[in-house]
């Protein structure tokens, strides 16, 4: 199990946001520790992406403080999140559809020629490499990604959070789209950063994922944490219990 | 060929002729169409439309439209449009003519025909349509003012920005040394324009050279070397070509005559003389390398295309895109300006009705040159061709003698018909 002394590599405290009068997040506050895999469940627009996109720098937030190893930072765009080695992979991806593998590899950090011109040559190597560890079947290498599968998508944009040593990876239901052989894949990697000491939340639908990927899990309703529990001292049915009606099993033991 | 491999990299050994030579199919298809169209109007005008002198006017005649439609690609291709380029190069080309014609040598009393008139009124002039554009591209940007709307605005504004500066009068002559930059009054000669064939060549050859170079170095797999030479041998050819037919048009007689009579000499007997590379044209090339460098091989470059595949990514990836937008307009606003210098010096004045339509030209070009308004795709080349298609048709038509209204309707089928043919093209191979 994870180390519970070592001190947290993230820490969201009492964060809120809100969109034209409505609390998408209300005084959320999550943690996550180096090799550990935190799962954040709830409905749809319960605020879980709201949440993490605080993180990834893709949207403001209102209130609230972020401490990165201890130390508070403010992360104000995705260039900031990048800085502090936060890497995401959207549900939607986020890949240019008309670019190849290696560009959307390397967008917006690309390798460059001593003649400041991108290196072409350089990241279709890089690409190669990491795709080769990834997904070893995949060959399109000079095609636009709009020309690859669903699967071949999602392994470019694993890649692209995987290649540039992440501390803390989120995922934004990765295997969303993906077929059964796919989403053992993505299991197995999320095995594997966890145990390089990468720290990992995780957003899904699926309950039982979950109950077998993560550590620990937040459940969230309604733009408010209902709690945050340890996965070994639950059921699927508490979980489920928390995302439908809000409750926590925990309180309700020590009640 | 049945082996399947399960190496990093196979080889590339299948495809026909064309695959082989990794040329694009659609640049083959946009030069085709040219090459058939030349051919058949050359078939109706009994050989003249094919004739060094109208090739030459033709390329000057294009140049103005070209250079706004190497801009406009990034502008589309960033999913934004700008139809505000015509009147954009009426403002800057009435900065600039009445910079020369009144403000610099009388308000500033350096005299008509200072040697430094031109340089400042082309100065004064990109700075102004840099600015403008720039100014757009931030109520586009930073404001989240369409595009659309923001420069259909702008081509009322700047249109009659211009009228109103000039009093809507013709302004010229223009200073001796600016108009240079409009065609005929300002080529290479043929000593010149071969030292530039042979330079053009090497450069591009070599620049070929060294992207195979860079993929040998990596083990990527590489065309084979006979096509690679092949494809050298295609390049120097046409540039050769090219020069060879702007060098065959020989400067007429009378003009040549008079040429050295203004120096004070006396023309040699039977001297014949050609008129070379325009300097117009060597700008058109100039901005269309540099373009295309930008496009494929910088971050700003890599950048335009990447946001205006999936503009969300683009910002996720930290990228800062309404700065963006600003630099994409900043450019398009110098390269009206460009034009402006080619398209007022071409005309030896200033006139009101300058770039009349031209927004509409330009975004046509870029187009049938296929930029897709979808934004993401698009090359500088493509809107080149694109606006060389326009021009041979509109002057091609003129001089088959088929009637204006039709011309006009013919050119507006035409732009219909090639995004159409795009599209189906796009569907068969299974791009996006």
């Amino acid at each position: 199990m994870t180390d519970q002394t070592t001190a947290p590599l993230v820490e969201m405290n009492n964060i809120s946001i809100s969109f034209g009068g409505i609390k998408a997040v209300d005084d959320v506050s999550v943690d996550l520790r180096p090799g550990e895999v935190v799962g954040l469940l709830g409905h749809n627009g319960a605020g879980k992406s709201t949440l993490i996109k605080v993180l990834s720098g893709a949207y403001a937030k209102d209130a609230g403080e972020i401490f990165i190893n201890g130390q508070k930072v403010e992360i104000n765009s995705p260039r900031d999140a990048r800085a502090n080695n936060i890497e995401t992979i959207y549900q939607t991806l986020a890949l240019a559809d008309n670019l190849d593998a290696a560009s959307n590899l390397f967008l917006g950090r690309e390798l460059m020629t001593p003649f400041g011109l991108v290196d072409d040559a350089a990241m279709e190597a890089e690409c190669r490499k990491i795709m080769g560890k990834l997904n070893p079947n995949f060959q399109k290498f000079n095609e636009p990604v709009s020309a690859l599968s669903g699967g071949q998508r999602q392994s470019v944009a694993i890649a692209r959070a995987v290649y540039f040593n992440a501390r803390i990876l989120i995922m934004d239901e990765p295997t969303a789209a993906l077929g059964p052989h796919e989403t053992q894949m993505v299991a197995d990697l999320i095995h594997q950063l966890k145990a390089q000491g990468i720290g990992i939340f995780l957003i899904d639908h699926d309950v039982h994922s979950v109950m077998e990927l993560c550590d620990r899990a937040s459940v969230m309703k309604n733009g408010q944490l209902v709690g945050t529990v340890n996965i070994a001292d639950v059921t699927d049915d508490d979980l489920l219990s928390m995302i439908i009606l809000g409750k926590n099993p925990m309180e309700k033991e020590d009640a | 060929m049945t082996d399947v491999t399960t190496a990093p990299i196979p080889k590339k050994d299948q495809g026909n002729l064309f695959q082989k030579l990794e040329l694009d199919m659609r640049l083959l298809g946009m030069i085709g169409a040219l090459f058939i169209l030349c051919i058949g109007f050359n078939t109706f005008t009994d050989g003249r439309f094919l004739t060094p002198r109208n090739i030459f006017n033709l390329t000057i005649q294009t140049v103005s439209v070209a250079i706004m439609a190497c801009g406009m690609v990034f502008v589309i291709v960033n999913r934004h449009i700008d139809l505000s380029v015509g009147a954009l190069l009426a403002t800057t080309s009435a900065v600039m003519a009445m910079m020369q014609t009144q403000i610099l040598p009388h308000t500033f009393g350096l005299g008509l025909g200072h040697p430094m008139i031109w340089i400042l009124a082309v100065i004064s002039g990109l700075l102004v349509g840099t600015l403008i554009g720039a100014f757009q591209g931030w109520l586009v940007g930073y404001q989240a003012i369409p595009a659309f709307i923001v420069t259909l605005g702008g081509f009322l504004v700047w249109r009659n920005v211009a009228w109103y500066l000039t009093d809507g009068q013709t302004i010229g002559p223009l200073d001796p040394t600016f108009l240079i930059f409009g065609g005929t009054n300002g080529t290479l000669g043929t000593t010149w324009s071969w030292i530039i064939a042979i330079v053009a060549s090497i450069a591009a050859i070599w620049a070929m050279w060294n992207g195979r170079r860079a993929k040998v170095a990596h083990n990527f797999p590489v065309k084979p070397m006979w096509a690679e030479l092949t494809l050298y041998g295609i390049i120097a050819a046409s540039i050769f070509g090219f020069i060879a037919v702007l060098n065959a048009y020989l400067i007429p007689e009378r003009r040549l005559e008079r040429m050295f009579e203004a120096r004070g000499e006396v023309m040699p007997e039977g001297l014949t003389v050609g008129y070379g590379l325009p300097i117009s044209v060597l700008i058109l090339i100039l901005v269309a390398v540099a373009l295309s460098v930008i496009a494929k091989r910088t971050r700003f470059g890599r950048y335009i295309f990447a946001t205006g595949g999936n503009p969300d990514a683009a910002e996720l990836s930290g990228i800062n895109t309404r700065r963006l937008t600003v630099k994409i307009f900043a450019l398009m606003g110098f390269l009206c300006a460009l034009s402006a210098v080619v398209a007022s010096a071409r005309l030896s004045n200033h006139s009101n009705d300058i770039g009349t339509l031209d927004e509409l030209r330009v975004i046509a070009a870029a187009v049938i040159g296929g930029t897709a308004l979808a934004g993401g795709f698009g090359t500088i080349y493509g809107a080149i061709i694109g606006a060389l298609i326009m021009q041979s048709l509109q002057s091609g038509m003129a001089m088959v003698g088929v009637d204006a209204p039709f011309q006009n309707i013919v050119v507006g089928i035409v732009l219909v018909l090639a995004v159409w043919i795009d599209i189906i093209y796009r569907k068969r191979v299974g791009a996006k």
